[in-house]
């Protein structure tokens, strides 16, 4: 499989204060995202994980080092709309990317400015606002949904360009659990179904364990890399850089203590309880 | 404990003679007790926001009334600035809405408008600070250099400081991390520890509410569907669930247990809890 997204030494600072040393938010990333992969990437605040993904569609460009998306060098200029049309980004706040007055200008947004003919765009749209449970919606006012409905119609505007690549950078830190899981489905099904390659930044520990891959940022490199129940189950270096592992990591830790024997990588909720109900036997 | 504020048979209705008319709450009976921590929970669209934007009368209702100790907030329209100052509402995302030139500046915007003394306003916006965790090295800087952790804590802090009688937190860990959401809502704990007011925290992290809340409301579909302790609404995880809400992780834990037969009580919802329960289960078994 190729790489759609890869770093190769990535370093980047934003502009300091006067006066004051530039830190660096990313100090030498190297990451290969596969084509069709489910990726989560996990950080607490400040690790550089928004700023890693904002490198993914050119939104940044590399202070060092190169990006590369689907063999293009993100820092040619003449490729930038190319990159853009690969990977579709969506951000934290709902209130923030929306721009018409009608859900389903605003969905026909972007297609439209990558010239797609009328007629396709309409039934882009419709099959767009579809994938995200929208379609009752098509012609209602934006501002009058709620923050989850507005994030999935962000979503909607994304698959409506048909990218290779969605990042999507916190987008469901703003949503409750139902819009959550909703906008998880959404992209779940978007990379089973469709192959899109979905690459997710969040701080939400459960979300990770539906990944294929977990990428951990700390103070603005890599520092742990592998499947959910390798990467997860690391509860006392997790809690180290500002994350929590699972309830159930948790829970599987202790009562091993309590001297049950139990696996740590049980993470999912029944296979916890599988593995409690096995040691009480 | 006796109530301080009292929602009565509350209606609103947003759009009303358009196509877009929709109650989003709907004879809404609740009562908030002086001096509990109260977590409201609820899915998007439950009415939440809508309930407690009524609570300091920022919306008045299209029926029914809010008593704030025995008076109606909307008895004597002109006074509805008292209540203002008496219930203190953070909104989602308050750091959104911080404009002042300093920390400091913004935090005594509140207390300033209350028309109150230097000495006091000056009091008021440290005290108010030390409780949203913020240092004291912060104040004079720009909210603005600040990061999203500390202007929030601005924005909560800057409520605090008009000493209100209830206190309302519309989702105050939103969007933190793991970190910080633990930080920022033990400075709420010791707050309501230390001053003795009343909190209310509207929050969709099951988990978060059960780990801090002496009483759960639990709203859906614009109505009140239950309440009582976290130990009585998780009780009922399977009607939470119903409703479209999650359960705390570990109280799943122990619906799954339940279901492949082992004797649990259903309504735990920590780990230590559930650790002990299994290790009582483990001890009987043995002894049998």
């Amino acid at each position: 499989m190729s790489d759609i997204i890869k770093t190769e030494n990535l370093t980047f600072s934003y502009l300091p204060d006067e006066g004051q040393e530039a830190v660096p938010a990313l100090r030498g990333v190297e990451l290969s995202v596969e084509q069709g992969s489910f990726v989560v990437i996990l950080g607490h605040n400040g690790s550089g994980k928004s700023t890693l993904a904002k490198h993914m569609n050119a939104v940044l460009l590399p202070e060092g080092g190169t990006v590369w998306v689907d063999g293009m060098d993100t820092a040619d200029e003449g490729l930038l709309l190319e990159v853009r049309r690969r990977v579709g980004m969506v951000f934290q706040n709902p209130d923030n990317q929306i721009v018409a007055n009608v859900v389903e200008e605003d969905v026909a947004f972007g297609p439209e400015n990558l010239g797609v003919p009328t007629e396709e765009i309409q039934a882009r749209v419709a099959n767009a606002l579809k994938a995200v449970g929208m379609e009752e919606f098509t012609l209602h006012a934006p501002h009058h949904l709620s923050g989850g409905q507005k994030q999935r119609i962000a979503i909607a505007g994304v698959i409506a360009m048909e990218p290779a690549c969605i990042v999507l950078d916190e987008s469901t830190a703003m949503l409750d659990p139902l819009g959550r899981r909703e906008v998880l489905d959404t992209v779940g099904r978007l990379n089973r179904e469709k192959g899109i390659t979905v690459v997710l930044i969040t701080h939400h520990m459960d979300e990770a364990a539906l990944a294929d891959r977990v990428v951990v940022m700390d103070s603005g490199r890599v520092v742990m890399d592998g499947a959910p129940q390798e990467v997860l189950v690391r509860m006392e270096e997790l809690r180290a850089i500002g994350l929590d592992a699972p309830h159930t990591v948790e829970l599987l830790h202790g009562l091993r203590a309590d001297g049950f024997d139990v696996p740590l990588d049980a993470l999912g909720i029944q296979e916890c309880a599988e593995a409690i109900v096995n040691a009480l036997n | 404990m006796k109530p301080i504020m009292r929602v009565e048979h509350l209606t609103h209705t947003y759009g009303e003679n358009t196509p877009f008319c929709r109650s989003a709450v709907k004879d809404v009976n609740m009562e908030i007790l002086e001096g509990e921590f109260l977590g409201i929970i609820g899915h998007t669209g439950s009415g939440k926001s809508t309930l407690i934007q009524h609570l300091n009368g920022l919306l008045k209702p299209t029926s029914g009334k809010i008593c704030l100790g025995d008076r109606d907030i909307w008895a004597d329209p002109k006074k509805i600035r008292d209540v203002r100052f008496r219930v203190g509402l953070v909104f989602q995302y308050p750091e959104y809405q911080l404009f002042e030139e300093t920390a400091y500046k913004d935090i005594s915007f509140g207390p300033k408008n209350m028309g109150l003394d230097e000495g006091e306003i000056d009091r008021r916006v440290r005290a108010a600070a030390a409780f949203a965790g913020l240092g004291e090295d912060l104040l004079d800087k720009s909210p603005f250099d600040l990061s999203g952790g500390q202007k929030r804590r601005v924005a909560i802090a800057g409520v605090i400081a008009m000493e209100p009688e209830v206190l309302i937190l519309d989702e105050p860990s939103a969007g933190l991390d793991p970190a910080g959401r633990r930080s920022l809502l033990e400075n709420i704990r010791s707050y309501h520890r230390e001053k003795g007011t009343t909190v209310v925290m509207v929050s969709h992290s099951m988990d978060e509410v059960a780990e801090n809340v002496d009483r759960i409301v639990v709203l859906a579909n614009a109505g009140v569907v239950m309440s009582g302790t976290p130990h009585e609404v998780f009780s009922r995880a399977r009607e939470l669930i119903d409703v479209g809400l999650n359960v705390p992780q570990v109280t799943q834990v122990a619906m799954a247990l339940r279901e492949r037969g082992v004797d649990i009580d259903p309504a735990v919802y920590t780990v230590p809890d559930l650790r002990r329960a299994l290790g009582a289960l483990k001890g009987g078994r043995k002894g049998c």
